[in-house]
């Protein structure tokens, strides 16, 4: 906690009017911690229709080039939209 | 350099200041006694007068809505209002000053409803006093024209980025026709050329404005805007000599009056200072030790000057054109007695709470008011609520 | 299904798979308009500037020092995300022909909050004046940031803390405000309704508004797990189910010509959709039926409003 209050900046060192100047930096705070089921995807029956890919609120959901999709585990919150869109119902949701 | 002399009201003078001054959008609302500015500004806009993008907004809220996000694109943006359009958009001048957002806007300065009323007094912009927006009261309508000219320049300062509004009284400033030297088109496009904003929306460098902050941080962005109005401050005295090189017209924060060996000292702002000086000199006439100080820059406060202006005065008259309900006292005692607290050789001074609603104030009660002073100086009296002048009772 | 005349891709892997919204936003898990939002930036179609209301996603996406925008994104209050962008579309086009700013979109957001209820003034002056930009509104049916409290969107028979489902009164009773008729109303070229249900017939319709040489409107259904109470897994299904049952009719007003998109010739009951949700729950009890008939008449009225504006607008052939 220390440390994180000696990283913050002071009036005279941050940008002015709130600016946040570097796009999309929230990928530093990794929501992935949030959830209590993580998706599983078996690829065996995917038929890659990215259904799950564009579907995604985060998005968690990266496009694989063999895969087709690959879950990014950083941010998913365990919402389980994924496996209730896919077509094929390839995706569980795993209890952690 | 050349200037010429055009009879002007002061809504046309801010109006013709405006359309000099490369303003790359207006986005604003009308409302008497501003409604001049607008209209004329429309006219400019129709003629080919003025390249500005001019956006008639639905409300003054959406007036300064439009103006910030206008702003944030790097644009050169004026707006005016006055009363109820000012009370309106109370929340986006908070907006505003917090984003940083170097706007111009002339105030018509007119009551406030209820009762509704549309002349002049102070009472709008004393409630945006806290707002953060650099505020400076002009006499007469070359200084509306002048004053708008200089705000854009100040505004825009890199180290001071604040919007700025430029005062006149409503109807008695902002109708009164009066003689104005104007700046030819050239002298003003040199010394405003075309914005260029640093801090900016664009897609080429994506920026995020106008973020959620909790206690963490909301703070550090006040102290900013502190220090940016103080800077404010810190230019005048370069911007006043930058413009007095372009129109030969010379300007202060304060503008003192027989003050030197003064015992009292009457301080106005806006149109009453104009007659304050001739009371003065009424009064000097008859003997009396009298002196005026109109405050022009009224935020951020000039307390240096006006303390070292009023060394050795023994009363002073504050005249305030607007009321603070339940407050001790009106606003500008408030902010006058402040700056005078820590002084050695403190004045008696005395609020008097005149005009309101346009209520005319004469040259005969500004000089009943500095003799009121003086009297409460020499019989030691402390006049702890405002004298109300001109109220019938 | 014929959804929006054009589309802008025709398969999922033709969508630009660059992110311009998220990740670590701090949007619920399953929460609907972070969908509706970056299945907008999807239909982006080159340098954009966003203005958003303040909401859930304002709050969620932008909690300093954190940004999950990746195009130039600006808050200012809550009822004027349209004004805002109106100054921003003017202080462009200056710009621009001064050649000091190269051309970009402007889309406002706001949710429901800062379009049916505070926002409509602006929205009403924006559409008026004509700008060239776009509005989108994702409706998630209350005031969900602040708690789940009741808007001008919310529909008859949802509960929420301020239209509390008690013993005396069953939740909302009013009707939800029609805002594709006030839109439609400015007579402006482009309005349309969508949910995220569909991903192809919402990104092709923002990507038409954008396009679209004049102000356009969007009313994106995007459902709310925490104010509905639903499973998150659920927030597609219940935003298809919406479409399916005609509670909200998926349609485009193009140049003054009506057109449905999503005909549902069988419509499912309302029942089905209703009991997926919390905020319903009640009005399965006896003594409050009559709100569930009430909102069937609402449907139906409303569908035949639009079939016969629909019909009244489509385009006569031209004489021999």
């Amino acid at each position: 906690m220390a440390s994180q209050k000696a990283r913050m900046k002071g009036w005279r060192n941050v940008e002015i009017a709130g600016a946040i100047t570097t796009p999309r930096n929230s990928r530093e705070y990794k929501t992935g911690v949030w959830r209590s089921q993580t998706p599983e995807i078996d690829y065996d029956k995917c038929v890659k229709c990215l259904f799950c890919w564009i579907y995604c609120p985060e998005p968690t959901i990266l496009r694989h080039p063999e895969k087709g999709v690959e879950i990014d585990p950083d941010y998913c919150k365990g919402c389980g939209i994924c496996a209730q869109v896919c077509p094929v119902k390839c995706i569980t949701m795993k209890g952690m | 350099m050349s200037q010429k002399v055009v009879g002007m009201t002061g809504d046309e003078a801010v109006a013709y200041a405006t359309k000099q001054s490369n303003v790359d959008v207006i986005s604003a609302y009308p409302i008497t006694p501003q409604t001049i500015i607008v209209e004329r500004l429309s006219e400019y806009s129709a003629n080919g007068e003025i390249k500005a993008k001019y956006i008639n907004v639905e409300s003054e809220h959406s007036a300064m809505s439009g103006c910030i996000g206008a702003s944030l694109i790097g644009a050169r943006v004026f707006t005016a209002t006055a009363s109820q359009g000012l009370a309106l958009m109370h929340e986006a001048l908070y907006a505003a000053s917090g984003l940083r957002c170097p706007i111009v806007m002339a105030v018509a300065c007119r009551a406030l409803s209820a009762p509704i009323n549309i002349h002049g007094d102070h009472s709008d912009v004393m409630g945006s006093r806290d707002s953060g927006w650099i505020q400076i009261f002009t006499e007469n309508p070359q200084e509306a024209y002048d004053t708008t000219l200089i705000a854009f320049k100040l505004a825009e300062k890199e180290n001071v980025l604040t919007p700025a509004m430029v005062n006149l009284d409503g109807f008695i400033t902002s109708h009164a026709l009066e003689k104005v030297e104007v700046l030819d088109d050239q002298t003003v496009s040199r010394y405003l050329p075309p914005r260029k904003a640093r801090m900016k929306l664009d897609p080429e460098n994506p920026v995020t404005l106008g973020v959620f902050t909790l206690y963490d941080y909301y703070f550090e962005f006040k102290r900013q805007q502190a220090e940016a109005i103080k800077e404010a401050h810190k230019e005048m005295g370069e911007i006043w000599n930058g413009f007095q090189k372009i129109s030969d017209r010379r300007y202060s924060n304060i503008r003192k009056h027989r003050l030197k060996d003064a015992d009292v000292a009457v301080i106005t702002m806006g149109s009453t200072s104009g007659t304050a000086r001739y009371a003065v000199d009424e009064l000097r006439n008859k003997g009396v030790k009298a002196g005026s100080v109109a405050v022009r820059l009224f935020r951020p406060f000039p307390a240096k000057e006006l303390r070292q202006a009023l060394e050795g005065v023994k009363a002073v008259a504050v005249l305030d054109r607007a009321a603070s309900f339940g407050a001790p006292m009106a606003p500008l005692y408030s902010d006058i007695a402040t700056m005078l607290y820590d002084v050695r050789q403190r004045p008696t001074i005395v609020d008097f709470v005149y005009g309101l609603g346009g209520r005319d104030i004469t040259v005969d009660m500004i000089a009943s008011a500095a003799k009121q002073a003086l009297e409460a100086r020499r019989k030691k009296r402390v006049i702890d609520e405002p004298v109300y002048l001109g109220v019938r009772e | 299904m014929e959804s929006s005349t054009s589309q802008a891709y025709t398969k999922l892997a033709d969508v630009p798979t660059e992110e311009l919204f998220g990740p670590g936003h701090r949007l619920c898990a399953g929460c609907g308009p972070a969908i509706a939002m970056r299945m907008m930036t999807k239909a982006f179609r080159g340098p954009t500037i966003v203005v958003n209301a303040t909401g859930c996603v304002e709050v969620s996406s932008t909690p300093y020092p954190y940004t999950s925008w990746g195009v130039p994104w600006l808050h200012v209050l809550f009822e004027n995300a349209a004004a805002s962008a109106s100054g921003i579309v003017e202080a462009l086009n200056k710009l621009v022909d001064d050649r000091r700013a190269k051309k970009a979109d402007v889309v406002a957001v706001g949710g429901d909050g800062g379009t049916f209820d505070i926002g409509v003034q602006a929205i009403s002056g924006a559409l008026e004046r004509g700008h060239d930009l776009t509005y989108i509104c994702y409706d998630n049916e209350a005031y969900q940031n602040t708690g789940i409290q009741r808007s001008g969107a919310t529909p008859i028979g949802a509960h929420t803390t301020t239209s509390v489902a008690g013993s005396v009164i069953p939740g909302k009773l009013e009707p939800k405000k029609d805002m594709m008729a006030i839109a439609i109303a400015h007579k402006i070229p482009y309005a349309a309704s969508a949910t995220i249900a569909d991903w192809k017939d919402y990104i092709s319709k923002v990507r038409r508004a954008i396009e679209v040489d004049g102000p356009a409107f969007i009313h994106v259904l995007a459902p709310c797990q925490l104010g509905w109470r639903y499973d998150p897994s659920l927030t597609i299904q219940i935003a298809r189910m919406a479409v399916q049952t005609r509670i909200f009719p998926v349609y485009e007003y193009v140049d003054g010509v009506y057109k449905i998109n999503f005909k549902v010739p069988s419509p499912k009951p309302i029942e089905e959709y209703l009991k997926l949700q919390g905020r319903f729950r009640h009005l399965f009890q006896d003594k409050n039926k009559w709100v569930i008939d009430k909102i069937k008449e609402n449907i139906e009225a409303n569908w035949r409003r639009l079939v016969m504006l629909e019909e009244a607008t489509s385009p006569r052939p031209s004489q021999p």
